[in-house]
């Protein structure tokens, strides 16, 4: 099944006719993703790689019946597109930028508070690769000939060592349903909590990896609620051990300021809670496989 | 983005926060002048560094005539303070803020910080103030009161009652402090600042309340709509490297050790260093290159990472997305040019083989590896 998308779900893209967002929807477009249409204010019906380019994104949705957008759309504008996709009623959004300001998403996270639970957007991001279900559909600029399609479920913060994850794991012939990224940034639109939970309830994941860094609860958060309610085995790594305190590491959420923040205390937590901690970030495919010989 | 305390005095004023009167100097005559032109007899002389714990350090000087702030402005100027928040080298005092000093009865903790876990802006209070924040928490954390704010209406006033009735205060006291609680707040929403920090708040006994020092950091992604805060930056409170790195978009951080490290992805960087660590060698930095790995940008970190003479090996770590790895071979190999330590590279993602053709054929002495765990291996042995 795979979670958030697959082959027939309609997307658009905000930002479209942008250089970026052109690039990556061809991608995407070539990998199989419904890609339906887009939206730039102002460029409202015109074409884009054969598809309708709308002025708003209600008028996407209206259109096109889609029901999750990849935003492309520079910080100053970010919080804004994000309630604007909100408030048309999508289901899914996933945005890529990385630098909007933490107060936005603060602003944006509140906003939705302003629909009922069971119509409220879910967003993926900021500052995220973004979301593949192998062999379905690709929302997100990651290189997808690294996916092998397969039974084991990606969440991370980090794009990259999301990459090196799905690589070690089709090096050893383990296969992916869905990755996702859930960004660098402190004020992210879902956690880990979020995905492990719709990981927990699709019946083609059986394992999932947990990828995590310096920086926030959200780990620890999650590492609770596995040894609560996981009906499957999760393999968690935390990067960062070398940080230093005090210090942003390259994401705006990467950086140890309070207890609880650091590598080595998320990966006790990971352990306590029944994780299967990767020792080096080198052991993520061979953790994946031990993980999933102890199940099967 | 940190900014000096006069800058955040100025700034909280701005808002509404009664601050003493001030005068910033660079030169101890400046010193002694400005002590002439605020008045009275008697006036704290304080370092001006991006770093707390400087009263510890003999950072902050009391002084009862002109002469004694101009031979404290000399004593303080141009050395570098090392305090318990800078690491061993210190900060440079380049500036100093000349203070009318007054008496005061009590002093309050007042901080403000975007809290991540809640996803809210805190202001957290204490009677206990003086104390660093954590020293509280830990001694006496029941004194330590709290407010979140619903962002879709801000702070109400209630809330700063609240929290003011809570220290103890008297109502003309506690009218003064919500003005100052406040005002934080709107500095700190409209500013996109990250932490602001009066410690202490004070309370004189004529009932004024007045923000003895204060500390404001800001929000980096936030700055492109903030000119008047980016143009408080000082670079001297930076480390230079990093300073540089941010001018040409790198995202470095100096680290002690002696292997550099080039990689894109911040997570992907962390991780490599984790390997570097496991392997018995000392990273010599963080940077991620980002997603653009251009020849230019790649260059650009290699000059970065070997301004650093520590350094006795470069590590570069790439999982190409969209940046091909034959591109970013390209890229390495221009940098690469006579170099005069030992370069490992690991190329991963799309084109890899083309990537370490290109690598192969330069005709560099380039040590290629296949994967993380054989590169930081490869690395550790090179820089020994």
């Amino acid at each position: 099944m795979s979670i958030l998308i697959d082959e027939t779900t309609p997307v658009i893209v905000q930002g479209y006719t942008g250089d970026k967002a052109t690039f990556h929807a061809r991608e995407m477009i070539a990998y199989g993703t419904h890609v339906v249409g887009g939206v730039t204010p102002g460029k409202g019906g015109q074409e884009h790689l054969g598809r309708p380019v709308f002025d708003t994104v209600k008028d996407a949705v209206r259109a096109t019946g889609a029901q999750a957008s990849l935003a492309f759309v520079p910080p100053p504008y970010a919080g804004d597109a994000l309630m604007e996709a909100a408030d048309a009623g999508l289901r899914l959004v996933c945005i890529i930028t990385d630098g909007i300001p933490a107060q936005d998403m603060m602003r944006v996270k509140r906003y939705l508070l302003r629909y009922p639970e069971s119509s409220r957007i879910l967003i993926v991001g900021p500052n995220c690769a973004g979301i593949i279900s192998a062999g379905k559909a690709m929302l997100g600029i990651m290189p997808s000939n690294i996916y092998q399609r397969g039974s084991v479920g990606i969440v991370s913060r980090s794009g990259t060592l999301g990459y090196e994850a799905a690589a070690q794991m089709k090096a050893l012939g383990i296969g992916v349903t869905t990755s996702v990224g859930i960004g660098g940034d402190p004020i992210n639109g879902s956690s880990f909590l979020d995905h492990l939970s719709l990981f927990n309830d699709d019946p083609e994941t059986r394992a999932v990896v947990m990828i995590g860094e310096i920086g926030g609860q959200q780990e620890a958060e999650a590492a609770a609620w596995v040894q609560a309610n996981m009906k499957k085995p999760v393999v968690g790594y935390v990067a960062g051990l070398t940080a230093p305190k005090g210090r942003r590491m390259g994401h705006a959420g990467a950086i140890i300021s309070a207890a609880g923040d650091t590598a080595a205390e998320k990966a006790q937590i990971m352990r306590e809670h029944g994780l299967f901690v990767a020792p080096s970030a080198a052991e993520l495919g061979a953790t994946v496989a031990k993980a999933l010989a102890k199940v099967s | 983005m940190d900014i000096h305390e006069y800058q955040a005095k100025e700034l909280l004023a701005g808002f509404g926060v009664a601050i003493p009167r001030g005068k910033v100097a660079y030169t101890p005559e400046q010193a002694a002048f400005a002590a002439t032109e605020l008045g009275g007899s008697f006036w704290a002389v304080k370092a001006q560094l991006h770093a707390g714990g400087r009263g510890k350090a003999g950072g902050v000087r009391l002084c009862r005539t002109h002469h004694e702030v101009a031979v404290a402005a000399a004593d303080l100027l141009g050395r570098n303070l090392v305090t318990h928040q800078t690491g061993p080298e210190g900060k440079p005092v380049q500036r100093i803020y000349i203070e009318v000093a007054e008496p005061f009865e009590r002093e309050i903790y007042l901080g403000l910080v975007l809290d991540r876990k809640i996803q809210r802006i805190r202001v957290i209070a204490s009677a206990q103030g003086g104390m660093e924040i954590e020293d509280i928490a830990h001694n006496d954390p029941s004194s330590i009161k709290e407010a979140r704010v619903e962002p879709a209406v801000g702070m109400q006033p209630f809330q700063a009652r609240e929290l003011a009735f809570g220290l103890g205060l008297n109502s003309k006291q506690v009218s003064r402090a919500t003005t100052a609680i406040l005002a934080c707040y709107r500095a700190f929403r409209d500013l996109d600042a990250t932490m602001v920090e009066i410690n202490p708040l004070v309370v004189t006994a004529d009932d004024r309340v007045i923000a003895l020092d204060a500390k404001m950091s800001f929000d980096d992604n936030a700055l492109f709509r903030q000119p008047g805060i980016a143009e408080m930056r000082d670079p001297a409170q930076e480390d230079p490297r990093e300073a540089q790195a941010n001018q040409h978009g790198l995202n470095y951080v100096g680290l002690s050790g002696d292997i550099g490290c080039i990689i894109n992805g911040a997570g992907l960087a962390m991780a490599t260093m984790d390997m570097i660590k496991y392997a018995g060698g000392e990273p010599a930095n963080f940077l991620d290159v980002g997603g653009g790995a251009s020849p230019e940008r790649v260059g650009e970190a290699f000059r970065l990472v070997l301004s650093d003479k520590n350094v006795k090996a470069i590590l570069v770590n790439i999982f190409a997305g969209i940046n091909r790895c034959d591109w970013v071979a390209q890229g390495v190999v221009q940098a690469a040019a006579g170099l005069t330590v030992p370069l490992i590279v690991r190329l991963a993602g799309t084109n890899v083989e083309a990537g370490q053709k290109i690598i192969r054929e330069s005709g560099l002495p380039i040590i290629s590896a296949d994967d993380l765990a054989s590169a930081a291996k490869l690395a550790v042995a090179a820089a020994r």
